[in-house]
């Protein structure tokens, strides 16, 4: 039967071709027509307990269906008119269903370095290459090596009894009819540390959140969102990442994580004064000659008229130079007239500044990829 | 197979218990694979070898992913083939070896002699093979875009066939001789007048029943102007026969439609065709395979299989529980009129008629059954209130699905709703000149349930780009009629109250 098998297996490697085939029309390469089809996975989770659900592309091709009022049959407590988690028709009634393989389902947990992962798998995130002479060379301690002389709690419990094996077994000491080995000083043997110098990349994050008045629930929750994809992905870059929060609405002030997605407050815009605590704080605490710094600014694009030759003076001068990523993401709101995006980018062009628009949550995504594709 | 010698010993044993159960099963050869290998088949829908195509590419990165990330595992497949293919994972362990091979052969059993599966090619590997050779030599030949462009559209319309056209005649072909035939009858016949002497004339043939006949023979006349006569519902029957394709086109279109009935009867028997190999690999495993040891695994990992997790229908589960339902009342005889109108609940709680044919029962059952069949005839209202089964439907002003009943009657309606065509909408071409002018007419019976509109255009395209001519589809959306028309270039639609009905004929655009 051996050769029957190759003959079996020998087809199967051309579902790569299928799969190369696919990718292809996933990221836009080819049939774009049929990118509307694609189903986006949601990308959208919570830290903690919550769900996270991972993204995989399909395409649907089109046919003749049931739309949602079809209903069905479920199973399960629940009084009449409860609602019913999920779209219970996803998944249904693929054409070849009744041979679609029996499928266990597992429950899975995973941690925020998976998750980064499979983000960056997703968005093709390519990995961030650290600033050459800009990392920093920590000293490590690892204990890989072997001493003579130590303490008592170090001691090398396999090292030392080999040693003191092979000296019985050399002086003739040994019956293997009544095994007992007794180290001696001579034989013990202590784990040990050695200094290795591994280059360390830091890197420390700025949020920049505009909370006049015209940013909503919905706008906090776009940048909420949009900055836990961020903060999951550099996590997984850099393992010393430092977050720091600024809000600001006349004025600027820095705050903790808590309160940058809370508060809410009123009043006047001047984004200056927000570009102008992170560039201080810049100078202060993160030179960039150690450190790799991401500012990621978010706002609904209403600013002061008079405010913005100032906020591009200072982009231009001091942040832009310090920055790896200079990233403005302008949330769509109702109050808000949407100029500032507008204006940076007639004013202003530089390699690490990157500006986006996020007009709802299906934006989330390519702004993500436009802010982190560069790998800067 | 490239079994090792205890996984080969174990399988003749399973094999022999199988024997023992009564199950009549094609020869069951098991592949060994790594989840990889296991994956790819299982991407192809379980064969070795397919046609090129970017769904399986899609089918199998989803599949890698879920492995990948331990969200889900194949632990199952098997095709319909004689001898049938079957595929074990080479990590599992051997008491999950032991469970997918006892299953597999029950599979195999109902493959072999559920009626619905008479029509299905026994030589499925091959001829998948055949396909994918063929449609790579079109590709060659007539370029792989083409041919990829052109296959997404015939799959687009792979769901449009009549199911149970392979048992059934739909139509008698027309012959020269016959189409003549009807010419020939006399003159009375041709009034529909029914012969009588004359003083009878007037009671046996009315004024009013010759009129019928009148209109009876008009709209027959009218029939076999039309075309097609009859409305079509195996749509890709129809445009492979009379759609303007060229022979590559043809040869491709032909393929799609003969592996969507090949797939059919599995769709048709999904609830049955699980629940009957669960049934078996559970009691061949309680009754003999499993060690003290394996038990707790096997429950562990059957209990996982037959879940009802987060308020869907578990097909394994539904028919698991119906066919061991049908066992337990065919064998106290808790069937029939008697049982059903003793309302004294004491006496059905300890009804035994000790008929002792659940045995016989099910395996009746299993060959004469369809899932619509099935549920129709065996869910049982007491079966509903145990396993706790609602219909839910949707909700537009909240956005959400709920449960909308749990009466007996609604839950087997909106059950069998969704089973009966496999869960598509019934379309049929009703008129292959629309208008006079060569235009496919498609009719979508309504039964309550809109299409996706969305998608519903898109497909419509699709046809469009296999008919050449415009086409039409006829729909209900919102209470209202529909009327979606492609002309190849842009999509138009056109809205009118149900109780006018459309306009016969089409509206002369100006």
């Amino acid at each position: 039967m051996a050769d029957g098998d190759l003959a079996l297996y020998e087809g199967v490697s051309k579902i790569e071709r299928d799969h190369a085939r696919f990718r292809q029309i996933v990221r836009g390469r080819i049939k774009k027509d049929l990118r509307k089809y694609m189903a986006r996975g949601e990308l959208i989770g919570k830290k903690g307990h919550d769900l996270v659900s991972i993204p995989v592309p399909q395409i649907e091709l089109p046919q003749f269906r049931f739309g949602k009022n079809m209903g069905g049959v479920g199973s399960g407590d629940g009084e009449v008119g409860d609602p019913i988690g999920g779209d219970p028709q996803e998944g249904e009634g693929t054409g070849e269903a009744g041979d679609r393989p029996g499928e266990h389902v597992l429950e899975v947990d995973l941690t925020l370095d998976e998750l980064a992962r499979i983000v960056g798998e997703e968005l093709e995130l390519p990995n961030i290459q650290p600033r050459g002479k800009r990392t920093v060379l920590a000293e490590k301690e690892r204990y890989s090596s072997i001493r003579r002389q130590g303490p008592e709690t170090l001691r090398h419990f396999k090292r030392t009894f080999v040693r003191a094996l092979r000296r019985q077994i050399a002086l003739g000491l040994y019956d293997p009819l009544n095994p007992r080995i007794v180290p001696v000083k001579e034989d013990k043997r202590f784990k040990s540390w050695r200094v290795t110098f591994v280059p360390e990349s830091n890197a420390v994050i700025f949020y920049m959140m505009d909370v006049s008045g015209s940013m909503g629930e919905e706008q906090k929750e776009l940048v909420r969102t949009t900055a836990f994809w961020i903060d999951t992905w550099l996590h997984s870059q850099y393992k010393t990442l430092e977050s720091r929060y600024i809000t600001h609405d006349a004025a600027a002030r820095e705050v903790d994580q808590e309160t940058f997605y809370r508060t809410r407050e009123s009043g006047g815009t001047a984004i200056s004064s927000a570009l102008r605590l992170c560039a201080d704080m810049v100078k202060q605490h993160y030179s960039p000659l150690d450190w790799n710094v991401y500012v990621f600014y978010f706002s609904d694009g209403d600013n002061l008229l008079s405010d913005n030759e100032a906020c591009f003076r200072i982009l231009q001068d001091e942040l832009l130079p310090a920055t790896n990523l200079f990233c403005y993401g302008q949330v769509q709101s109702l109050y808000g007239s949407g100029e500032f995006k507008h204006r940076l980018d007639e004013n202003l062009k530089a390699d690490n500044l990157i500006t986006t628009e996020i007009r709802d949550k299906d934006e989330i995504l390519d702004a993500i990829k436009a802010f982190l594709g560069k790998g800067k | 197979m490239n079994l090792t010698f205890d996984l080969d010993n174990l399988k003749e044993e399973i094999k022999a218990h199988a024997i023992d159960c009564g199950l009549d099963f094609f020869d069951v050869v098991f592949e060994m694979c790594t989840f990889d290998q296991i994956n790819q088949i299982a991407a192809l829908g379980g064969f070795p070898t397919r046609y090129p195509h970017w769904r399986f590419g899609m089918e199998y990165e989803k599949l890698s992913k879920s492995y990948t990330w331990g969200l889900s595992r194949i632990y199952e497949m098997v095709i319909n083939n004689d001898p049938c293919y079957a595929y074990l994972m080479s990590s599992n362990p051997l008491v999950d070896q032991k469970l997918v091979m006892a299953h597999v052969y029950a599979h195999s059993d109902f493959f072999k002699n559920n009626l619905f599966f008479q029509h299905t090619s026994r030589k499925a590997i091959d001829e998948m093979a055949n396909h994918g050779a063929r449609i790579r030599a079109l590709g060659e030949r007539h370029g792989h875009e083409n041919v990829e462009d052109f296959l997404d559209a015939c799959l687009s319309l792979e769901n449009l066939i009549d199911i149970h056209s392979v048992a059934i005649q739909r139509r008698t072909e027309d012959t020269e001789s016959t189409r003549f035939l009807s010419k020939e009858k006399d003159a009375s016949d041709r009034l529909g007048r029914i012969k009588a002497k004359d003083y009878m004339d007037g009671f046996i043939n009315p004024q009013e029943f010759l009129q019928r006949q009148k209109d009876r023979m008009d709209e027959e006349k009218r029939r076999q102007k039309r075309f097609p006569p009859d409305d079509e519902k195996d749509v890709l029957l129809f445009l492979l026969r009379h759609a303007p394709l060229e022979t590559w086109q043809r040869e491709i279109l032909a393929i799609v439609r003969e592996e969507a009935y090949y797939f059919a009867p599995q769709w048709m028997t999904k609830i049955m065709n699980e629940g009957w190999a669960s049934y078996w690999h559970s009691r061949m495993m309680t009754g003999h395979l499993c060690t003290d040891q394996e038990i707790v695994d096997f429950a562990d990992h059957h209990s996982s299989t037959v879940a009802m997790g987060s308020g869907r229908l578990n097909p394994y589960k539904i028919g698991l529980e119906l066919f061991r339902d049908i066992e337990e009342r065919w064998d106290t005889g808790r069937h029939g009129a008697e049982w059903e109108s003793c309302d004294d609940y004491r006496t059905k709680m300890s009804w035994d008629t000790g008929e002792r044919k659940g045995r016989e029962t099910i395996f009746q059952v299993r060959k004469l059954y369809n899932d619509v069949t099935f549920i129709d005839t065996f869910l049982t209202e007491e079966f509903c209130r145990q396993h706790k089964l609602f219909a839910f439907r949707f909700n537009p002003s909240s956005g959400q699905y709920e449960i909308a009943s749990r009466e007996f009657a609604d839950i087997k309606k909106q059950l069998l709703a969704s089973l009966t065509n496999g869960g598509n909408p019934h379309i049929f071409v009703t008129d292959a000149n629309y208008g006079n002018r060569g235009e496919l007419f498609l009719r979508h019976r309504f039964e309550g349930a809109e299409l996706k509109l969305d998608h519903a255009r898109d497909t419509l395209h699709n046809v469009q780009r296999i008919w050449s001519r415009p086409v039409h589809l006829e729909t209900v959306i919102g209470g209202h009629g529909r009327l979606l028309t492609h002309d190849g270039t842009e999509l138009r639609e056109r809205e009118w109250a149900v109780e006018t009905g459309p306009a016969s004929e089409p509206e002369d655009e100006s």
